[in-house]
């Protein structure tokens, strides 16, 4: 069926006039169909624009147009990025009724390629969680099993990939929300550098972490959404200008001679045995392909959760200041006063986690605490950003497992926020120094869960990091399994 | 580390403009004294001599599109079109008279 496709496979084909782009959206919405009341991975769906989207890319391509890459491919967006006409909600009852009136530079960048936008995807609520249990909306099930989570934060846009209802979609990576979910959901998602993608549209969490990335099929489509929407933007002033190579040049099939780092703090008791088994068996893999593997160190990698949990909620605390009922949004009716409206806006809008947060950062950050937490923080960013620096100067790209676990069950960890904190341990040192990391495939546990392998590069190494991907993809078969879905007693692949 | 009382949560709340019944509040009391409690392990290290990341690429700032030392970012100064003034009030609760409408904030009497 075509939604089973890659993009780069189904570019062949609607140039070669197979198929037209029409006919591919009608696969998805069929699928999405039959799958989606179970899956529950889309927000808000857009059918009738992506029609449109369609026939105007079928219309290039008739014309014998040198269409690009993603012309006409269906892809899914998180619902944290603005899109002009298309609520965006944040999965937060706070933005419920917000039409964006312009696109983020991502959309903008998608749009040129003539991609095909199928819809919203479901996400914690501001970004804040690691499981998608915190949207205000719904639950998305993991298409593996759909009693357990997706992961999060863009539980939504892994989610879609693994069930087929989407070709690829973007999500956003402050802590590891782009990698965990795809590890969770057994699909390939990828946190560029910071600074590599223009933020302007993302809506804001914590500035200094928030990257946009992609969800894909394999490694190849990863490299030609990177193509897509990597570049410095005049709109962000925090996006890099570094030149942006073609990094479908980096999907080669090779990793000798590459040096590959096992940081020995990643595997700890607290590790699942199954997942350090499948990590460990893709690394003899790597190994045998003849990259050279060498236990590194990191030491302050256990401080990287307390330190993201100072510094994502303080930032998130001031970004966060702007949901006042003012400008957009939810507005609570007859305040008595304007402190009293923003209070019962803000109180009556935001999820319990997203106030949980404010509540923490504004802690952090308040008049006597400033130097104990959000300083302190900040200078044990630093010691774990020079553990990355030191590191890189010995290997080209670190693996590790993803998540410490697979998807865990509906409800298992909602009663208490700090073991679903924990759950970013194997992503939030990364993010603290700004690295590109990608999740791919490497395997299922017993009980048919997958399980990610973590590749981390130095800032702006993305073309490394890519080849060994590629690399342990094409000599594995990890990224072509599909979940059976079992709804209702039948069986849909 | 210091730790957080009711007293603070209620405080707190008031800056971060939020409201909690007194159930919420010591909920909250309760969580974030642990997750500090947790936070507190950074006390182990010591960061005396460390200084302070704030941004990743502190010296690859952007102005005007090329790569500089520089701290601070630059845009050529021109005149730009904003957006419509009825598409950014399409999304406000009570738009007034081409404004944001708000609770009064001035006392009729004075």
């Amino acid at each position: 069926m075509l939604y089973e496709l890659t993009a780069h496979a189904l570019h062949e084909k609607l140039k070669a006039r197979e198929i037209t782009a029409v006919e591919l959206v009608e696969s998805l919405h069929a699928r999405i169909d039959a799958v989606e009341p179970h899956v529950k991975g889309y927000l808000t769906l857009t059918k009738d624009l992506a029609l449109e989207q369609a026939h105007a890319a079928d219309a290039g391509f008739q014309k014998g147009e040198d269409m690009p890459p993603l012309a006409g491919i269906p892809i899914a967006i998180k619902d944290v990025i603005c899109t002009k006409g298309v609520r965006t909600t944040c999965a937060s009852k706070i933005l419920e009724t917000f039409v964006p009136p312009y696109d983020a530079t991502v959309m903008r960048k998608l749009h040129e390629q003539g991609v095909v936008v199928l819809g919203k995807t479901n996400m914690d609520e501001f970004a804040m969680g690691s499981s998608t249990e915190n949207s205000a909306y719904q639950i998305t099930h993991n298409p593996w099993n759909l009693d357990t989570i997706p992961g999060g934060s863009s539980g939504g846009s892994a989610a879609v990939i693994a069930a087929d209802t989407a070709i690829c979609s973007l999500g956003s990576d402050t802590g590891g929300s782009i990698r965990q979910p795809a590890a969770l959901c057994g699909v390939v998602g990828m946190k560029p550098t910071y600074g590599r993608v223009s933020r302007y549209g993302l809506v804001a969490f914590a500035s200094s972490l928030d990257q946009i990335g992609p969800f894909t099929k394999d490694v190849t489509d990863c490299a030609l959404l990177l193509n897509a929407i990597c570049g410095s933007d005049a709109m962000d002033a925090t996006s890099v200008d570094v030149p942006v190579p073609d990094f479908t040049q980096n999907l080669i099939n090779d990793v000798e001679g590459m040096k590959i780092g096992i940081p020995k703090e990643y595997f700890t008791p607290a590790l699942d045995t199954e997942v350090a088994d499948r990590v460990h068996t893709a690394i003899t893999v790597l190994e045998q392909l003849g990259a050279t593997v060498e236990e590194i160190s990191l030491p302050h990698t256990e401080y990287a959760i307390a330190t993201y949990y100072i510094i994502a909620p303080a930032e998130a605390s001031a970004n966060l200041a702007r949901y006042d009922g003012v400008r957009y949004g939810y507005r609570q009716e007859n305040p008595e006063d304007l402190i009293n409206m923003y209070k019962k806006t803000r109180s009556e809008g935001f999820g319990e986690e997203v106030k949980r947060r404010i509540m923490l950062g504004t802690f952090a950050l308040s008049a006597g605490y400033q130097d104990a937490y959000y300083k302190k923080a900040q200078k044990a960013r630093t010691l774990i950003k020079s553990d990355f620096d030191a590191a890189f100067e010995q290997v080209d790209v670190i693996a590790t497992p993803t998540s410490p676990t697979p998807a865990f069950k509906i409800g298992e960890r909602t009663a208490d926020p700090l073991q679903m904190y924990l759950c970013d341990v194997m992503t939030t040192p990364a993010s603290h120094a700004g690295l590109p990391g990608i999740s791919v495939p490497c395997g299922l546990v017993q009980n048919g869960l997958p399980v990610g392998l973590q590749l981390l590069g130095a800032p702006f190494a993305e073309e490394k990091v890519l080849r060994v991907a590629y690399t342990f993809e094409q000599n594995t078969d990890h990224h072509l399994q599909k979940p059976q879905m079992r709804v209702n007693g039948a069986t849909s692949s | 580390m210091p730790t957080i009382t009711t007293e603070g949560v209620c405080h707190v709340a008031n800056l971060a403009r939020l409201e909690f019944n007194n159930e919420e509040t010591e909920q909250f009391t309760e969580q974030l004294a642990r997750i500090l409690d947790y936070i507190g392990k950074l006390n182990e290290l010591d960061t005396d001599d460390v200084p302070p990341t704030s941004h990743i690429h502190p010296h690859q700032v952007v102005i005007m599109g090329s790569q500089t030392e520089a701290s601070h970012v630059a845009k050529p100064d021109v005149v730009k079109p904003s957006y419509p003034r009825e598409e950014v009030l399409a999304n406000a609760p009570e738009p007034e008279e081409g404004y944001f409408g708000v609770p009064r904030v001035v006392d009729r009497s004075h």
